[in-house]
């Protein structure tokens, strides 16, 4: 049995512990807003935040994380998620949007860790996060966006 | 599944649930969403496109799918453009499968493809709207007792200013559905557009940054299965044998079946399904396959050069002009790879059988009557009992539009054999998809052109070896499209082709011909005009004369933007393409630098006519992404066949998509026009390619023989 947090609420799980936390998430928690993309965490678009730091929930066996306060693009929440969101949808960003909730979470704890990124901080902190549709470029400014809406 | 009733809980109140427990609340709930022609109860259909819920939110069923590329907002800003709509009440909906009242008006059938969208819907979608609004209007002329002449409607309002009455479209909803439509609306003189060339707001924008968008692969049905097919790793091999031993220990596995596609796995969830494919032992027969590995297939192209091939094009007489005296002669062979579409979300789709009998399907369906007409074939059941319930898809490309639909056969196969007791979601892993085929087709091209001691083409010759995506044995348009309408005034000028058979599957892949044909001819225009002493883009407007003003503007245009012939920071070149494909133009300027002996793209300019633009914002969005999606292709991508014909790559780490520190700036203009629009999808792929291989060949002296640029012996 392991047991985490998932969007604050009580998870125990008794399948197989070396089940990837993606399909946990998806399949046992019906929260599919975490999306498969690869499996190998090449693409991104799995990603959580695990204890508050960016996670490929696609190569993390759910035995990893007992203890754990995992959180998906459905419980994000706080300043930071408030203004990425907000400057996604003011710039429309996505367009196929499969990508995007991983995208989402990964600038999400990029803010949350460096307030104003520098454009390298956001190749860096995004590099992982694969868009088939390519909407980098608006991906970028929507961060930059988001970091100015914090600044206040 | 064991814990059934706490799942449903849980699941409740989320995206698209479905299953036998909830079918009640679902299925009314989600009618809309799922399109049903008759519609959510209490919700009044005005024609096939439009609806007016009581509470004034209009909906626009769009019979094309969205997958990115924008046709919910599009073809719902048509419709609001007529209807006088407030756009905050506008919503749209997937149509349902019907070959004939969702056809595409250029396919004939429901389909999705060739930057269609908007083109072949510009007058339906306003004359639904100018429809119901009329009805609208003659609702309120009814019960307020005025004449209808005398009614306007402005952003959702209707009045009549004479008696002060006014009313939402809510209101009148349930009668206006009843009035007759008229058959012959007027629309609106284009400069009385208030909505139609604007940046609205994207319809699908909201849901897809909160997560909440419903995809294939998302739907949850009760009691549902999940199957995954163990595929060959060699195109054309079958089953031989399979030891399933190992895969049915797996906790979770219910059942192994072998399938023509392949050895499917049933599981209770994905990861055991994940877990007993892995674990099958399959023998595969490669008696039928190939087995021969790229080279072998490149040296066997190249040898295809010595015949003649199919004649596409003539101008004056090639052979005698290329015999003339004082000539500079150059010939050029350029090698494209097979590529796959890896769309974000692979290949997947729902299958649950009713107690009726019937049979429903939940996927991204790009041509959704030959889907229809796949499962039902499959399955054994009437046409009339299939029905299709098209979800976003997480992209395409290409990918998912396929005449006979050899995904969905797969997908019903395995329903089909699993007995139909249970929903199944059948669903692709990257590394399906990646060797799934379908590609891209590999072609070579050679290009021989003749300078004249002046640095004028006067001669210009191009063979093009590959496979035919239509199957057709002799000669495809689609092979030399862009290549045998070459705007250029060359008065000696000649196009052939010969399609070679393979059991490698191709398929159309953004922008289709376009992809190779505009890297050849823009790569070897440029070599040419620069041999000849001319400036990309001086030299190209001279070769277009009078005849092609709208590949002149949009040239003239990217030059202006780009402040082409202005400074450029030092160890950059800038390269220039131009191409029309589906009936829009478009011009790029990149500018390229050298780094780690590779091409870095820092800026990319664009100019695109595409006749009147719906939504702007979403066209610059179509061109950001159309260079991105290019441009990723170019550096790095390529499926290649090894030693034995086994396909070499299998998922991202070597199928290479462009990421976010590799895109480079895109500036894009928008030309300002009232001719009928034409689609923005695709267009903005065919040049990225030419225009950052012209600038590497400044840089470095070469040109671009192979690509993707990241194989090639770069200088």
């Amino acid at each position: 049995m392991v047991t985490f947090t998932l969007n604050g609420k009580d998870i125990a799980f008794d399948g197989d512990p070396d089940t990837p936390l993606l399909w946990v998430i998806r399949d046992e928690a019906g929260l599919t807003g975490t999306k498969y993309g690869c499996g190998i965490a090449q693409c991104g678009a799995c990603t959580v935040h695990l204890d508050g730091m960016p996670r490929r929930s696609c190569v993390t066996p759910v035995s990893t994380v007992e203890g754990s306060d995992v959180v998906t693009i459905e419980g994000v929440s706080g300043a930071e998620a408030a203004a990425v969101q907000a400057a996604w949808i003011g710039l429309d960003v996505p367009q196929c949007g499969y990508c995007q909730s991983g995208q989402i979470m990964s600038a999400v704890a990029l803010l949350q860790l460096v307030p104003k990124p520098s454009d390298a901080d956001i190749d860096n902190a995004m590099a992982g996060n694969i868009c088939r549709c390519a909407t980098y470029v608006r991906i970028r400014r929507a961060i930059h966006d988001a970091a100015a809406t914090l600044e206040g | 599944m064991t814990m059934q009733t706490s799942r449903r809980a849980f699941l409740s109140g989320l995206g698209l649930v479905i299953g036998v427990a909830l079918a009640p609340r679902g299925f009314a709930a989600d009618a809309l969403e799922r399109g049903d022609l008759a519609g959510a109860p209490g919700v009044p259909a005005f024609n096939a496109f439009v609806r007016v819920a009581t509470d004034g939110t209009v909906t626009v069923l769009s019979k094309h799918i969205e997958f990115g590329q924008g046709p919910y907002t599009g073809l719902a800003t048509l419709v609001a453009e007529e209807l006088d709509a407030d756009w905050a009440q506008v919503r749209a909906a997937a149509a349902p499968a019907d070959d004939k009242i969702y056809a595409n008006l250029l396919f004939g059938i429901q389909g999705t493809g060739g930057s269609t969208a908007i083109a072949n819907s510009y007058e339906q979608m306003r004359k639904a709207g100018a429809t119901a609004r009329a009805m609208l209007v003659a609702a309120a002329a009814e019960t307020w007792g005025v004449p209808a002449s005398e009614i306007t409607v402005v952003k959702g309002r209707i009045a009549h200013a004479a008696s002060g009455k006014e009313s939402g479209f809510g209101e009148l909803a349930d009668l206006a559905a009843t009035m007759p439509a008229p058959e012959n609306p007027v629309l609106k003189d284009p400069a009385d557009f208030v909505l139609i060339g604007t940046d609205l707001p994207k319809l699908d924008t909201v849901a897809k940054s909160t997560g909440r968008a419903v995809f294939t692969i998302d739907v949850q049905a009760e009691d549902m299965l999940v199957a995954m097919v163990a595929h060959p790793a060699h195109f054309g091999a079958t089953v031989k044998s399979v030891d399933d031993a190992a895969a049915r220990a797996v906790p979770g596995v219910l059942d192994v079946k072998t399938l023509p596609q392949g050895v499917a796995v049933y599981a209770e969830n994905t990861w055991a399904a994940l877990k007993g494919r892995a674990a099958l032992a399959v023998d595969w027969d490669l008696s039928k396959a190939e087995t021969r590995s790229s080279q072998q297939i490149e040296a066997d192209y190249r040898a295809l050069f010595a015949e003649a091939g199919h004649e596409a094009k003539k101008a004056g007489d090639v052979d005698a002009a290329f015999a003339g005296a004082g000539l500079t002669v150059i010939e050029r062979e350029i090698v494209f790879p097979y590529l796959a579409h890896a769309p974000m979300e692979p290949l997947d789709a729902v299958l649950m059988k009713n107690a009726d009998g019937s049979i429903d399907c939940f996927n991204g369906a790009q041509f959704p009557g030959q889907d229809r007409a796949a499962i039902a074939e499959v399955c054994g059941v009437d046409l009339s009992q299939v029905r299709i319930n098209t979800q976003f898809a997480g992209g395409s490309f290409g990918r998912r539009a396929q005449f006979g639909s050899p995904y969905i056969r797969e997908a019903a196969a395995v329903f089909a054999a699993s007995g139909m007791a249970r929903p199944v979601k059948h669903l692709w892993t990257r590394e399906d998809d990646i060797r799934g085929g379908f590609y891209r087709p590999t072609y070579l091209h050679n290009l021989k052109g003749a300078l004249d001691k002046d640095g004028n083409i006067v001669a210009w010759r191009q063979h093009i070896v590959g496979q035919s995506l239509m199957k057709k044995g002799e000669f495809d348009e689609s092979t030399v499209e862009g290549a045998a309408d070459l705007p250029y005034g060359i008065p000696n000028l000649r196009v052939t082709a010969t399609a070679t058979d393979l059991p490698i599957p191709v398929l159309w892949w953004r922008s289709v011909g376009h992809t190779h044909t505009g890297f050849a001819v823009e790569s070897f225009v440029d070599e040419l005009l620069q041999a000849g002493g001319k400036d990309p883009v001086e030299g190209r407007l001279a070769l277009l004369g009078d005849k092609n003003p709208r590949h002149a503007g949009v040239l003239t245009r990217v030059a202006e933007l780009a402040d082409w012939g202005g400074p450029i920071p030092d160890g950059r070149q800038r390269g220039v393409a131009l191409h029309k494909s589906f009936n829009t133009y478009v011009a790029e300027i990149a500018e390229v630098s050298i780094e780690g002996g590779k091409p870095r793209v820092h800026k990319v300019w664009v100019a695109v006519d595409c006749g009147q633009p719906v939504n702007p914002n979403v066209i610059r969005a179509q061109m950001e992404g159309g260079v991105g999606y290019g441009l990723g292709a170019i550096l790095f991508d390529q499926v290649s066949l090894g030693d034995g014909g086994k396909i070499v790559q299998s998922n991202f780490h070597d199928y290479r998509s462009l990421r976010i520190h590799e895109m480079p700036e895109v500036e894009v203009a928008v030309i300002p026009s009232r001719e009928a629009p034409t689609g923005v999808g695709e267009p903005g792929v065919p040049p990225i390619g030419p225009a950052v291989g012209n600038a590497w060949r400044r840089l470095t002296g070469q040109p671009v023989r192979r690509l993707p640029l990241s194989s090639a012996e770069l200088a």
